[in-house]
């Protein structure tokens, strides 16, 4: 039986329709007085993060506790795993704990799915990012955002993003981010174009269900969103442009190029935002971009996630392509 | 007529013990009590637990509107994430909670359900209540009361009582969802979902 959240790939358009529906009614919770449900109640959740990443971590301890679950907080900083303790070990003694789901963020690509089927631990494992890899929350998230502002709020309920243009712009190569989205809104029946520089754009992209385009402006007028990316400088580790007024002056966007997006186009950036570089000060403020929106979304998503694989006595989610393939 | 329909259900076994008429009868008459009870209705909100509660709330709203002359507040409250035996089964597809503007502080709320069996949903009900405000009373409308209760809980306003067996499954179906407003009483029961 699957119940992990490894890769966006995993997921059918039911499932993803299904996760989308439900992040819909937990929105709702946010906005009560009491922003608390007792749906995980007695269930202990790990978050363990090898990486840093507060807004993620955040995101999903919110989460969980709105659900009620119990939160064990590890870092890998100052933990055993400094010490050399490997991912089997640390994996063996969540387990002697009777953790119920572990939320795991590593720098290695690859290392939740080895968590979730090497047999080590029981729990469900969800994941918060691994390496250049997958981040399948983000993408919900995001895929989330696009159907509240281009499908509407109530009448997206039950829809995908069939037919919607969805353009990807920036460091294609080091983020996780674009390489969930692609899967999950090919998935949702949107058409995605990467935009990016040449030497951004990786190795075997042409197998991808996307457009690639190394031209911005031409791709900004049928652009039903646009999302920005960050530059990872910290993964570089060689020169991928000249300089960052260049990658700017190319690949940033600015108010100029804002303009000639449609009316309803919306600009979207998984956080956190370098201003100035991928993204204006001009534009980040603008009522089009929804990055904010974005992080209150994400503990929706994360919740309907949890309650998804968590909260019944087994998953509502069916993960059959990982089985298949 | 819609004869064939009629056939296949008393092929079930199942034979209807409230048709359309006698629906619009007792939610007539429930309006009223309610009226009665809370003198008026001024501060009555009515939330109906999904799916077809909601539907029967919103029907109990009409009726209060032309009784009262005034709007009545009506929701729906999804209980799904505080029921009790959510870890009994795969997590279900969550439902519409939606509490009218005012919000329900200091108000009657009135839940409205399609059948009363266990209990247990009207528990989580309650719960639910909990956590979205502080009504001043609560109380509670049920199209049929099948018994069987497992808390002691008990309706305020009773369409039909209707004394079962637990081989038995009642079925409400309502215009909205199935087409035509009927209860049925079947001799089977077809899964424990199929009544709350």
């Amino acid at each position: 039986m699957q119940r992990h959240l490894i890769s966006a790939a995993d997921l059918t358009r039911d499932d993803a329709v299904l996760i989308l529906d439900t992040a819909e009614e937990m929105a709702r919770v946010a906005d009560r007085p009491i922003k608390k449900l007792p749906t995980l109640r007695g269930r202990t959740v790990v978050n363990l993060f090898f990486e840093d990443s507060t807004r993620t971590r955040i995101s999903f301890e919110a989460a969980e506790k709105r659900l009620s679950a119990d939160v064990i907080n590890f870092t890998a900083k100052g933990s055993s795993v400094s010490k050399g303790e490997s991912l089997k070990d640390t994996a063996q003694t969540l387990e002697a704990m009777g953790v119920d789901a572990v939320v795991i963020r590593h720098g290695a690509s690859g290392a939740p799915y080895r968590l979730a089927t090497s047999g080590w631990i029981d729990a469900a494992v969800i994941n918060a990012g691994d390496g250049t890899h997958q981040h399948p929350t983000q993408a919900l998230l995001d895929a989330f955002t696009m159907r509240r502002r281009l499908v509407g709020r109530d009448a997206g309920i039950g829809q995908d993003l069939a037919g919607k243009r969805i353009t990807i712009v920036g460091d294609v190569l080091h983020s996780r981010v674009a390489r969930s989205n692609v899967d999950l809104l090919h998935t949702l029946g949107a058409e995605v174009t990467l935009v990016a520089p040449p030497t951004l754009v990786p190795v075997g992209v042409g197998t991808w269900p996307c457009e690639v385009s190394y031209d911005l402006d031409s791709t900004l007028a049928k652009s039903d969103a646009v999302m920005m990316l960050r530059v990872q400088r910290e993964r570089m580790n060689a020169a991928f442009f000249p300089t960052e007024r260049e990658y700017s002056r190319r690949y940033g966007l600015d108010g100029e190029r804002m303009a000639k997006m449609p009316e309803h186009a919306i600009v979207m950036h998984p956080g956190p935002m370098v201003r100035g570089m991928e993204i204006t000060a001009e534009v980040a403020d603008s009522d089009r971009c929804t990055v904010v929106e974005q992080v209150a979304n994400g503990v929706s998503i994360r919740m309907a996630v949890l309650y998804l694989l968590l909260g019944g006595n087994e998953p509502a989610v069916t993960h059959t392509r990982t089985e298949e393939k | 007529m819609d004869s064939e329909h009629d056939k296949q259900q008393y092929a079930a076994g199942a034979r209807p013990v409230l048709e359309g008429p006698d629906i619009a009868r007792v939610l007539t008459r429930i309006a009223h009590e309610i009226v009665e009870r809370a003198k008026g209705a001024d501060d009555v909100v009515l939330l109906g637990i999904p799916t077809r509660g909601v539907f029967l709330a919103r029907r109990l709203a009409d009726k209060l509107a032309e009784i009262t002359g005034r709007k009545i507040p009506v929701g729906s409250l999804d209980i799904t994430m505080y029921r009790d035996d959510l870890r009994m089964h795969p997590p279900r597809a969550l439902a519409r909670t939606e509490i009218p503007g005012d919000g329900i502080d200091g108000r009657l709320v009135v839940l409205v359900d399609d059948v009363l069996f266990s209990g247990r949903t009207i528990r989580a009900a309650l719960d639910a209540l909990n956590d979205i405000g502080r009504p001043r009373a609560v109380q509670l409308a049920v199209l049929v009361d099948r018994g069987h209760r497992e808390l002691p809980i008990r309706a305020d306003y009773v369409g039909k009582n209707l004394p079962t067996s637990l081989r038995e499954t009642v079925k409400v179906q309502l215009a909205e969802e199935d087409g035509r407003d009927t209860v049925l009483l079947g001799a089977k029961r077809i899964s424990p979902d199929a009544q709350q």
